[in-house]
């Protein structure tokens, strides 16, 4: 990438070449498709959105004067009679993150104009998708059967309901988003699209397989942001 | 400056940045500027009524249905204004008004003119007219999208007017809504009106994203060649910078309605403590009050540059455009705009003082709050700089800059009293603050907005404002704007509490009542006088004068479209090339008084243009 000239401008490495693409005409980050720099811009504001609501949840949980409920009982899966703490969060983690992995797959096929592989494999990341939030449902309505609800439950704190569906709810909004334009574009990659270069049903725009490669930031972030809702819901 | 000036390199009158790419080259050629780097933008034209004027991609339509829209709500916002003022000045003509509905006025007053007026006023409005065309792009970016934020953000200010028509009314909280009373019965609009109000915030927020994004890439990936970031009117850093607070600021607000709304239909504890209502204990326990105000503050501070920054730039343009003289500190302004914008994120428990907080927090925010004055105080002498020695015209437009940069500076000096929380504490709760922020976030921006309408609209219309219709509007505005506030500083020395329904039987009942009804009086003409803008308007566009191109003799882009007013894509066939800033004004040895961006160095080899 390094090597890359955009039409006598030299791109330099480091700080300097900061400096020099951010004062110079036309772009600040050279090269770089609208599209792309729209979705890392719409995910730093959806980062502060997370933030804020992991922050709002640390106050919470921080300030409650009845104890929290114990976590590991309450998200264990009884296997055999015997409990075993984050067995389902750990198969949705598992889940999730191999659906990255399909998505960055699908990504290198797109730009490699493998049509078919790219197509599956977008097809692939939308099944992840849709069995992490399957699993999401079991797990809320296991919760709800237990007793937890989003104004009180029988473990402890009532937070402690409040902020697991809200925030766990914000974040599989945010899958089942997803799940739908993962969807789309398995279709509009099947249907070869990017290929005539046909032209998208709402926006009149044409497109090109860079739209997979942004889908995939975003699919990537969603995986982030569970990550950090693991870590702060099921570990701490 | 001339003397010192080498006449021999005042054609490098290119940025060092387009020279570079020319480099190797033996001989440079000084009007070079590379060539484009990303293709011609699709557009997609409208073909029906439909497409061309309601469902519209074209920013320059949005920009005026943005308009538009925040107008009318911010007309609603002004006679809710009024009632209040009839209630507090004359409370015997307003025998059907109960506090219920005074709180209500004070509610839906405030979030209308903070966030539905001026906010979507300077983004929404001038961001979606004036980016495109004052970077040289042929429209935003992703045009649909922009299509969907103005629409959004219809159906958030039709949510918010319905709250006017449910049982119980609009919510009567206070524009900051704090809990634990917003939601509780007994507040006014505590069943449907809140909900609503939570709604139409967080579409307004949704509706926001997707214009900033759109205001955001166009700026930084869609400008026209040879314009860098250092050439771009501080009208788009303005509009820029205010758009990233925007982005950065609005999640908190989203977040906090989401976990109110759940508070309220679902019962949850987010903000609610435990409650005792009449011997009785609620549902409610557990939640923390103060963290609503934290995630409040964090987007409410912000907000307020998220108005004042694009009301800096757009002003400074103005200033420089009519006082004939480039902008003194050109590179100053832009890092002062950032540096303010950067700040205002370090400084929001400031409104809390009164919460009660650790000294050492307070302390920290007095600091911060404090250290803002450094960057707007060098705006303000660098406004005042360009003027200085200007070949000042003084039409409406300059009229309303002028009164701009008084208003800044008073209500910016209030500011510092409020700063320091030992001034603030005793202050806090009265009519000192109400006159405080309504001179620096209500009047001066609204002026640099009255002075901008005038500036732009025989762009946008191709007619000339009447300008003697122009400057009764400004001087009334003016000196009645000043009737109104400036007693409303002594009321709060004297310790009239603010969002009073009326004052009983307090001291105050006859130490005020007749100040009260004076500002009221004032109140009433000043806002009878916005009408006369309304009129011009109206009257302009069936009769006015029609406008020459570039009437003001300007130089930035928007000015040197293909037509007047510019047609969707902007700029004809070609895009302009860039060779400069645009407040090449009374340039030595210029032919004009002005040298348009598009100017090449060539043409202009002879005169000492500043180096940009």
């Amino acid at each position: 990438m390094s090597e890359q000239k955009i039409d006598g401008f030299e791109l330099k490495p480091g700080f300097k070449g900061m400096a020099s693409d951010t004062g110079s005409d036309q772009t600040m980050f050279k090269g770089v498709h609208w599209g792309k720099a729209m979705m890392w811009i719409f995910l730093l504001s959806d980062t502060f959105v997370f933030s804020c609501f992991l922050i709002s949840y640390m106050k919470g949980r921080g300030s409650t004067i009845v104890d929290w409920p114990n976590t590991s009982e309450v998200f264990s899966l009884y296997v055999g009679g015997v409990p075993v703490p984050l067995l389902l969060i750990a198969i949705m983690t598992f889940v999730l993150i191999t659906s990255s992995g399909t998505m960055a797959l699908a990504v290198k096929y797109g730009y490699e104009k493998n049509r078919k592989m790219c197509g599956w494999l977008i097809l692939a990341t939308a099944v992840g998708g849709l069995t992490f939030v399957g699993m999401q449902v079991f797990e809320w309505s296991k919760l709800i059967h237990e007793g937890v609800r989003p104004w009180g439950n029988p473990f402890g704190a009532s937070q402690f309901g409040s902020f697991f569906f809200m925030i766990t709810g914000f974040h599989g909004f945010h899958v089942s988003i997803g799940v739908i334009f993962l969807f789309i574009y398995t279709y509009k990659v099947f249907a070869g699209h990017y290929e005539s270069k046909k032209r998208g049903w709402f926006t009149k725009m044409k497109g090109d397989y860079v739209e997979i490669e942004i889908l995939g930031l975003y699919w990537h972030f969603v995986d982030l942001v569970w990550v950090f809702i693991f870590a702060f819901f099921y570990l701490w | 400056m001339s003397d010192e000036y080498d006449n021999n390199k005042s054609y490098q009158a290119q940025s060092s940045e387009v020279m570079d790419g020319s480099a190797g080259s033996a001989n440079p050629d000084i009007d070079y500027v590379r060539p484009a780097e990303v293709g011609e933008q699709d557009l997609y034209h409208g073909h029906s009524f439909i497409e061309k004027w309601v469902f519209c991609q074209d920013a320059k339509v949005i920009g005026v249905q943005y308009f538009l829209t925040a107008v009318f709500t911010g007309i609603v916002g002004l006679i809710l204004s009024w009632l209040m003022r009839l209630q507090l000045g004359f409370p015997e003509l307003a025998g059907f008004m109960t506090a219920e509905h005074y709180y209500q006025f004070v509610t839906m007053h405030g979030m209308i003119m903070v966030v539905y007026f001026l906010t979507a006023l300077f983004l929404g409005g001038f961001g979606n007219y004036l980016i495109p065309l004052m970077v040289g792009a042929r429209d935003m970016v992703f045009p649909y999208v922009n299509m969907l934020s103005f629409w959004m953000f219809f159906v958030a200010v039709a949510v918010l007017m319905a709250s006017f028509f449910v049982p119980g009314g609009p919510t009567g909280a206070g524009w900051t809504l704090y809990p634990p009373q917003t939601i509780l019965e007994g507040t006014p609009g505590s069943g449907m009106g809140i909900l609503l109000m939570l709604i139409s915030l967080s579409l307004f927020v949704i509706g926001f994203t997707m214009g900033g994004l759109n205001y955001m890439i166009t700026i930084l990936q869609a400008r026209t060649r040879g314009m860098t970031l250092m050439r771009m009117p501080l009208t788009v850093w303005g509009i820029f910078t205010a758009t990233v607070l925007a982005m950065l600021a609005f999640p908190a607000l989203l977040v906090s309605a989401i976990m109110m709304t759940l508070d309220k239909v679902l019962q949850t504890s987010f903000f609610m403590p435990t409650i005792l209502k009449a011997g009785e204990v609620l549902e409610y326990g557990g939640g923390s009050p103060i963290l609503f105000q934290h995630l409040f503050w964090f987007f409410g501070h912000p907000e307020v540059y998220i108005v004042a920054l694009p009301a800096f730039g757009i002003v400074s343009d103005l200033i420089s455009v009519h006082a004939r003289k480039n902008i003194f500190g050109y590179r100053m302004m832009v890092w002062a705009i950032v540096g303010i914008g950067g700040l205002s994120f370090f400084v929001w428990a400031h409104h809390m003082y009164v919460s009660g907080m650790n000294p050492w927090f307070g302390f920290f925010f007095a600091t911060t709050t404090l250290i803002i004055a450094v960057p707007t105080a060098m705006k303000v002498y660098n406004w005042i700089l360009t003027l200085w020695r200007g070949n000042i015209r003084i039409n409406t437009v300059m009229l309303w800059c002028l009164g701009f940069i008084v208003t800044f500076v008073n209500g910016g000096i209030t500011g510092i009293f409020l700063g320091n929380v030992s001034v603030d504490v005793p202050l806090s709760d009265t009519y000192f603050v109400i006159a405080h922020f309504h001179m620096v976030m209500g009047i001066a921006p609204l002026m640099v907005i009255m002075g901008a309408v005038y500036h732009w609209f025989p762009l946008v219309a191709g007619k000339m404002l009447h300008e003697g219709l122009g400057k009764w509007h400004f001087w009334i505005t003016f000196l009645g704007a000043y009737s109104i506030y400036f007693p409303m500083h002594y009321l709060g020395f004297i310790g009239v509490p603010r969002r009073y329904f009326e004052m009983y039987d307090s001291p105050y009942m006859t130490s005020a009542v007749g100040m009260n009804e004076f500002i009221s009086i004032a109140a009433f003409i000043v806002g009878a006088a916005q009408f006369i803008l309304v009129f011009n308007i109206i009257k302009t566009l069936k009769t006015g004068k029609k406008a020459e191109q570039n009437p003001w003799k300007a130089n930035s882009l928007e000015w040197y479209t293909s037509t007047v007013p510019p047609e969707h894509g902007n700029f004809g066939e070609r895009l302009p090339v860039v060779h400069r800033w645009p407040y090449d004004f009374s340039v030595p040895g210029a032919k004009d008084d002005f040298i348009p961006q598009t100017t090449a160095p060539s043409e202009v080899i002879h005169t000492e243009v500043e180096k940009t």
